[in-house]
């Protein structure tokens, strides 16, 4: 899923400020799982602004609301008086959700709540990491189910480099090295004679560096 | 077996001579006179000099105009090439660029992650990873195609090397990566530093048992230590650096104004150890700014002086 994290009060009320109706607007997938963007969590940010604008006297009007996602046109029925009301939309969701607003709301500002980190998973309560890149032309075949290009941070297809230190990444003692996590599990798997095969020069055209992408569904599929 | 290149590095590795290389860093500026100084300063003890590329990711001149500028000089040049900062398009480019000034060597490496550098808000590429560098190189000089498919023109004709670290983790497949890089193309390997010297000798006797030093030539790594600080810094600091206790120990021992003394004397004592291990064909001598005395460290070694080839 996607993962999150609300910007900063201060960043969201500077963001917000010039508006006169704004409608905090939560995401209740993805977003939702790592307690930042659900609607919950637009409930709760909605009420801090609040009191930050009576504080303030600010002459501004929130509200919150949410649906169950922000990139589909179908979940949107239920929102759409609360989202007429409003001139500014403080989406909660990520990236995608916040564009998705503001190309099916030509009138309305669509404002980002939160900061869109990375795809990723639920390691335990409160810990989310980064797993996939969506490089379009996934090689976990040939590295143990353990993706080098978003676990490693040089996206080494033949690794591990000379930084590798007790299983720990180069940059940060905190972070493992994706490395040893393939030789780890290619050794459990009694695989460990498959390290040798060199991973070829990677075909980066399915990923961001050929250009945004786009995938049209059969008829019957979709 | 005999050179294919115009590498004098390559023409002494195949007369079966023990090898000397060093390597100097390029400035932070645009004056080039204090790397020519440094590379005057050792000129007549090493066979070739690295040109470090952005070292710790610290952005300074680049390495390919430095080494133009040694060959300018007379001097051999190892082109130290990063897949950090550069896509196969500049790569590719840069070889053919160094190819045109005569420049045989490179040396292929992922480099340091830019977190540790001047530059850490950067964007890195890693378009290739250093195997796959190396695998271009020999893409073009044997085969004379790009990576891309097309034919070269005049192909470049590059002795290519990397780097090998035997104390980086996981310990147990330092031999069979470094089998990787000799079926990628890896022709000569020069080595992190070593203090770790049983560590190291073990790792030789391996890369030994499978024949690996009869495909390619090892450069054994070594760095003097200036000071004790200098040592629990690398040993604590530095990764994948394995400076043993006993090494600091050594350096503290000695009173601070005798301790480079006790560093040189340290590195020359490896030397000789390792002159004497089977599958080590030289020795790489990394100075980190102390250029002024590799002459002293390879004349101490026995290294001196330096064979003529043609
Ligand atoms: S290889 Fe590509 S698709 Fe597969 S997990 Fe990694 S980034 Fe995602
Ligand atoms: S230490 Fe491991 S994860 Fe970190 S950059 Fe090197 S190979 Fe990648």
């Amino acid at each position: 899923m996607i993962v999150g994290k609300q910007k900063p009060i201060d960043d969201i009320w500077e963001m917000i400020s010039g508006y006169q109706k704004i409608l905090v607007f939560g995401c209740n997938t993805c977003v939702a799982v790592c307690h930042q963007g659900g609607n919950k969590e637009a409930e709760i940010l909605a009420s801090l602004l609040r009191m930050r604008a009576t504080q303030e006297g600010a002459d501004i009007q929130i509200k919150d609301g949410g649906i169950e996602r922000q990139c589909e046109h179908e979940f949107f029925e239920s929102a759409k008086g609360s989202i007429q009301w409003a001139d500014a939309v403080l989406s909660l969701a990520c990236g995608v959700g916040v564009q998705f607003i503001a190309g099916k709301y030509p009138a309305k500002v669509a404002l980002p709540g939160l900061d869109t980190l990375f795809m990723g998973d639920v390691q335990a309560p409160g810990l989310l990491t980064e797993s996939c890149q969506g490089c379009g032309k996934c090689i976990l075949h040939l590295t143990a189910g353990i993706c080098p290009i978003s676990r490693c941070a040089k996206r080494i297809m033949n690794g591990p480099c000379g930084g590798s230190t007790k299983g720990k990444c180069e940059i940060n003692k905190e972070l493992d090295c994706a490395w040893q996590l393939i030789l780890d599990r290619l050794e459990a798997l009694g695989r460990l004679d498959e390290y040798e095969r060199v991973i070829p020069v990677k075909d980066w055209s399915t990923e961001r560096a050929g250009g945004p992408r786009k995938l049209v569904m059969d008829k019957e599929a979709s | 077996m005999n050179a294919k290149t115009n590498s004098r590095l390559e023409k002494i590795l195949v007369a079966g001579h023990k090898a000397v290389t060093s390597e100097c860093g390029p400035p932070r500026g645009g004056d080039p006179s204090h790397i020519e100084e440094k590379a005057n300063l050792i000129r007549n003890h090493v066979d070739a000099i690295n040109i470090t590329d952005n070292q710790t990711s610290v952005t300074r001149m680049c390495s390919l105009a430095v080494c133009i500028r040694l060959k300018l000089m007379g001097l051999e040049p190892v082109l130290q090439m990063v897949t950090r900062d550069r896509n196969r398009i500049a790569l590719q480019s840069d070889i053919l660029g160094a190819a045109s000034y005569g420049i045989s060597n490179i040396l292929c490496l992922s480099g340091d992650h830019q977190s540790f550098g001047d530059c850490p808000t950067g964007q890195n590429v890693h378009d290739l990873d250093s195997m796959q560098l190396l695998q271009t190189v020999r893409l073009m000089c044997d085969e004379g195609k790009f990576l891309g498919g097309g034919d070269i023109d005049s192909p470049p004709k590059m002795f290519s090397g990397a780097a090998a670290n035997p104390f980086a983790d996981p310990y147990k497949i330092r031999v069979p990566r470094l089998a990787k890089k000799v079926a990628c193309g890896a022709q000569f390997i020069q080595t992190q530093c070593i203090y770790n010297v049983e560590k190291f000798i073990d790792w030789m006797g391996k890369v030994c048992d499978r024949g690996l030093h009869e495909k390619v030539f090892i450069l054994a790594g070594v760095t003097p230590l200036k000071s004790a600080g200098m040592a629990r810094y690398m040993k604590n600091r530095v990764p994948g650096m394995d400076v043993p206790d006993d090494v600091v120990k050594r350096m503290a021992g000695v009173p601070k104004e005798n301790q480079p003394q006790e560093g040189i004397d340290i590195c020359v004592e490896t030397i000789e150890r390792l002159k004497e291990v089977k599958g080590i064909s030289g020795f790489h001598i990394m100075a980190i700014e102390w250029e002024e005395k590799v002459p002293e460290i390879v004349e101490r070694a026995g290294l001196y002086p330096r064979p003529q080839v043609s």
